[in-house]
């Protein structure tokens, strides 16, 4: 059966169809006869990066089981297809973590290494493909299995290549060991960007995990305020059970319900809840790690128009100004959004050639109304592009292709390894 | 602990009840299926995951004879039974088994005569243990012949009489026995219907309530449960206006 598939931002808004891939041994003839233009895992990067120019895809979430689980050395051999939810599940009871966890659990092995993801503790571990011991690829006939040794080009052009070298079937991670399942986090609230930088500061030396929201819409003084969430590991802990609560969005509303009026005051409610004073709780890894995965297809509040987000990456020289402008000129368009999330990233350097983070902090947002936001774009592009800045492809549906050969020199390296049967509307868009 | 027997590990809803099973805790699995290298497969995914003890062991169904040798050695293995599903089957084309009888004849010995051959050492261990539960996995496509696929349907309306016969008798003796009917799921057996995307439901959700219905000693268990409904009102059509219809 192919289904109809989208991205997880609904934009661009392209009819693509799946056929599902059950076992590895499938994959020759599945080429063959669906012809897909791409894999595709869980659909959760947000924009065109996850489309196929041929609008065939491959959904490869079914290949989701675990090879070989080494509970004494910490590493963990698993197919592609597998979300890194189920993957920390298998884990977690063993002592073992995932060494980098993005902001949702529903991604997949594949779709974590093509798209270089990071998470909270960048500036401790780096990007997912650090972590990577090996992985095997499906290219052009042929089975090749990749490591730092063994094909080491195209194991570099893999991590962070959006999917374009071939069928990543499986990757083996070097795990890191944990007592207990639970997070200690610390929740500061904080009242404007300096008030930010210096709390990034003081808690990446003494934590592990480290994020911001921020009050996009706040003005006058109260600018820039915002919540920041530091966590680690909790050394002790009683065991624990945690049981998601079973919200969601069971359809798309005909209008987004993201709009002036629910944003200022979701924003102003999420600020003035959260305690006056540093706080210290423990709890569940889910929350603390995948906030939004509470609520199944929250991309649905958009509407059926979907929505756009926009995160962007500025070296610590210039942080502090950049920041405040990319903020000001978001306040003037009144174009807010629920979560701006702020984060500082660190300088250890990823294998990949396409990887988004650099020393810096990262700023992401989600914006409704994605056919209206070219004009502001634009302004947000070029405060960036003066910063020594970056885009960050799977986020991305706008990006300009002379941007994107700017902040990624080394794409022509991913495009000569790229496998001749496979393109994306995204590689398309900033190559071509 | 759980000791489960599996036959027919390898299709999407039965692999995925295994691992619904051992999300509730310790269990042991006997899996028997037709394609080695695929229980491989599974019995390492298994393992990784927590399992106790996975077994293997390759039977094609339409190998009559080894039945009661392959339930010898899965009920060996295991000690007991705790839990067996039955989950074979293959979707025949019904215009390949209009147009040639063999076909017909060879579908229908696959998912009906090969299952009950199967059933038959099967309920008969589980009688003797006097403990146990069994699960069959049969359609809703057996609750009626419908035009589009009413090949497939005699098969399973087969299973499912011979299932709730196996049902009261067991019922004697101590044995749950579940009649399990999916709707339409994602799994490989369905891909390339067109199916109606709202109506389909996922190999981990049908396993969630099968292995839930298992437990409560359900006797028949529509998955998911609308489809209890949307079969009642089929089964209630009159003939004169079910002809009609392109079902």
């Amino acid at each position: 059966m192919s289904e109809s598939r989208q991205s997880w931002g609904r934009y661009p808004a392209i009819h693509q169809s799946s056929e599902s891939l059950q076992w590895r041994d499938e994959l020759p003839a599945r080429l063959a006869q669906w012809q897909p233009g791409l894999p595709f895992g869980r659909g959760r990067s947000y924009g065109d990066v996850c489309l196929a120019h041929n609008q065939r895809l491959l959904d490869m979430s079914s290949l989701n089981r675990v090879i070989a689980f080494d509970r004494h050395q910490g590493r963990i051999r698993a197919e592609a297809g597998i979300s890194l939810y189920d993957l920390l599940t298998v884990m977690v009871p063993a002592g073992w973590f995932l060494p980098v966890v993005p902001g949702t659990g529903h991604a997949t092995l594949g779709g974590a290494i093509a798209n270089d993801v990071h998470g909270k503790n960048h500036h401790r571990n780096g990007t997912f493909g650090c972590h990577i011991e090996r992985l095997a690829l499906w290219r052009e006939g042929q089975l090749l299995e990749c490591s730092a040794s063994d094909n080491p080009a195209l194991f570099q052009a893999t991590i962070g290549g959006l999917g374009l070298t071939g069928y990543i079937l499986w990757a083996e991670i070097r795990l890191q060991a944990v007592s207990t399942s639970q997070i200690d986090a610390i929740t500061h609230r904080f009242h404007n960007l300096d008030d930010f930088f210096d709390l990034a500061d003081q808690y990446d030396s003494s934590h592990e995990y480290g994020v911001a929201w921020l009050d996009c819409l706040a003005s006058g003084k109260d600018r820039g305020r915002g919540v920041y969430f530091a966590g680690q590991h909790a050394r002790y802990a009683e065991p624990s059970r945690w049981r998601p609560l079973p919200l969601g969005m069971p359809l798309t509303p005909p209008l987004s319900l993201v709009n002036p009026l629910s944003l200022r005051a979701f924003n102003y409610l999420y600020w003035h809840t959260k305690p006056a004073r540093p706080t210290l709780a423990r709890g569940p890894y889910q929350p603390y790690f995948f906030p939004l995965d509470s609520i199944s297809h929250w991309n649905r509040m958009y509407g059926p128009r979907g929505f756009q987000q926009y995160q962007c990456v500025i070296p610590s020289a210039h942080e502090r100004e950049a920041i405040a402008s990319l903020l000001d000129a978001i306040a003037e368009a009144r174009q807010g959004s629920f979560l701006a999330v702020l984060k500082r990233c660190g300088d250890v350097p990823s294998p990949g050639l396409l990887s988004f983070p650099m020393a810096g902090t990262s700023l992401a947002l989600d914006f409704p109304s994605p056919q209206r936001l070219q004009p502001l774009f634009e302004r947000l592009d070029a405060i960036v592009r003066d910063a020594g800045g970056r885009l960050y492809p799977a986020k991305d549906a706008h990006m300009q292709a002379d941007d994107f050969r700017h902040f990624y020199p080394r794409w022509q390296d991913v495009e000569q390894w790229r496998d001749q049967h496979i393109q994306s509307l995204f590689w398309q868009r900033v190559t071509q | 602990m759980n000791r489960i027997l599996i036959i027919g590990a390898t299709s999407a809803i039965a692999a995925a009840c295994a691992r619904e099973w051992l999300g509730r805790g310790p269990c042991r699995f006997v899996l028997v299926g037709r394609n080695e290298e695929r229980l491989q497969q599974l019995q390492q995914d298994l393992q990784a995951r927590g399992a106790e003890q996975v077994d293997c062991l390759t039977l094609d169904l339409g190998d009559t004879s080894r039945h009661g040798i392959v339930i010898a050695e899965a009920s060996q293995r295991l000690g007991q039974i705790d839990i067996a599903l039955v989950a074979p089957g293959t979707l025949p084309d019904q215009n390949r088994c209009q147009q040639d009888a063999s076909v017909a004849v060879q579908e229908f010995s696959t998912n009906a005569t090969a299952v009950i051959s199967l059933l038959t050492p099967l309920a008969n261990q589980l009688e003797q243990q006097r403990c146990g539960s069994l699960a069959v996995i049969s359609s809703v496509a057996g609750d009626r012949g419908r035009a589009s696929n009413y090949l497939y349907g005699a098969a399973k309306a087969a299973l499912s009489a011979f299932t709730s016969g196996l049902m009261a008798r067991l019922a004697k003796s101590g044995v749950a026995v579940t009649l399990i009917k999916p709707g339409f799921v994602r799994t490989p057996m369905t891909a390339g219907l067109p199916l109606p995307e709202k109506l389909v439901a996922t190999p981990e959700q049908v396993a969630r309530q099968i292995v839930e219905g298992v437990q409560r000693r359900r006797t028949c268990l529509y998955t998911p449960g609308f489809w209890r409904y949307i079969m009642l009102i089929i089964r209630l059509i009159p003939d004169v206006i079910f002809r009609r219809l392109s079902l």
